[in-house]
């Protein structure tokens, strides 16, 4: 059971290791064989908040017209992306999601993208 | 009731331009009988559609705002629901959307006029001063 628990938490601190140092990809290993040592490790790997872009920008209203604008926040293949990707805070999202969804009834945006 | 809306629809693209006019002066003609306005008409012209409607794979979008009742936009769904050239339409309600946005920049247009009134500025150390003071003067 103690192994299990000391995995999940081996690559959250090689990750930032890997992403601080292009030659830790083998390297990786060593600080995850002493996980109790540098344990602020994973604590110095900083995500950057993400923010609502129509907060921060002052879009207040999201039209289902503007095609650039909501092919942001489309994926590849057609679907709304999560907010949890995105940032978007939930009012937003909520209208974003309206108006991709009449965008699509219009064909301006696909309902899904051909391969 | 009137309300605003939008109709947006897009004509085959194999349609002549003068049809096309017609079928829009048909529309306006409806909509002004029916006892609404037209507040705007924008043809966006030629556009690839995002997947195929009716075998097409491009139309030519038309943009309509109009202030309506219920009763008259049913009226002209089902109108371009007949009508051939029409592939595919959208009809949004958009007064309650532009309460909304109105409120916001009313909102907003108050709160910066709080931080740029020159006024203001002043009146806040003022009023700062006293409060540090006899939070001293109670500790």
């Amino acid at each position: 059971m103690a192994d299990e628990i000391s995995t999940p938490s081996a690559p959250s601190t090689s990750r930032p290791e890997g992403s601080g140092s292009g030659s830790s990809g083998p390297g990786g290993r060593p600080p995850a064989g002493r996980p109790s040592g540098p344990g602020g490790g994973g604590r110095k790997f900083f995500r950057r908040k993400k923010v609502c872009k129509f907060c921060v920008e002052k879009i207040d209203a999201i039209h289902y017209r503007d095609v650039r604008l909501l092919q942001q926040f489309v994926a590849e293949r057609g679907k709304i992306v999560p907010r949890r990707l995105t940032g978007v805070c939930t009012t937003h999202q909520r209208g974003l999601a309206r108006a991709i969804k009449q965008a699509r009834n219009i064909a301006l945006l696909p309902f899904a993208a051909r391969y | 009731m009137q309300r605003t809306y939008e109709i947006m629809f897009i004509v085959r693209p194999d349609i002549l331009d003068e049809d096309l006019d017609k079928l829009i002066a048909g529309l306006e003609a409806n909509i002004t009988h029916g006892g609404g306005s037209i507040k705007s008409l924008e043809k966006l012209g030629r556009r690839k559609l995002a997947y195929t409607v009716k075998k097409f794979n491009d139309g030519n979008y038309v943009l309509l705002t109009i202030l309506a009742d219920g009763s008259l936009v049913g009226e002209i769904e089902r109108r371009l629901r007949v009508s051939e050239p029409v592939i595919k339409f959208i009809s949004v309600r958009m007064d309650e959307e532009e309460k909304r946005v109105a409120k916001i920049k009313a909102i907003r247009a108050t709160r910066k006029k709080l931080s740029a009134q020159p006024a203001a500025a002043p009146a806040a150390p003022v009023e700062a001063a006293p409060a540090p003071a006899s939070e001293a003067a109670s500790a």
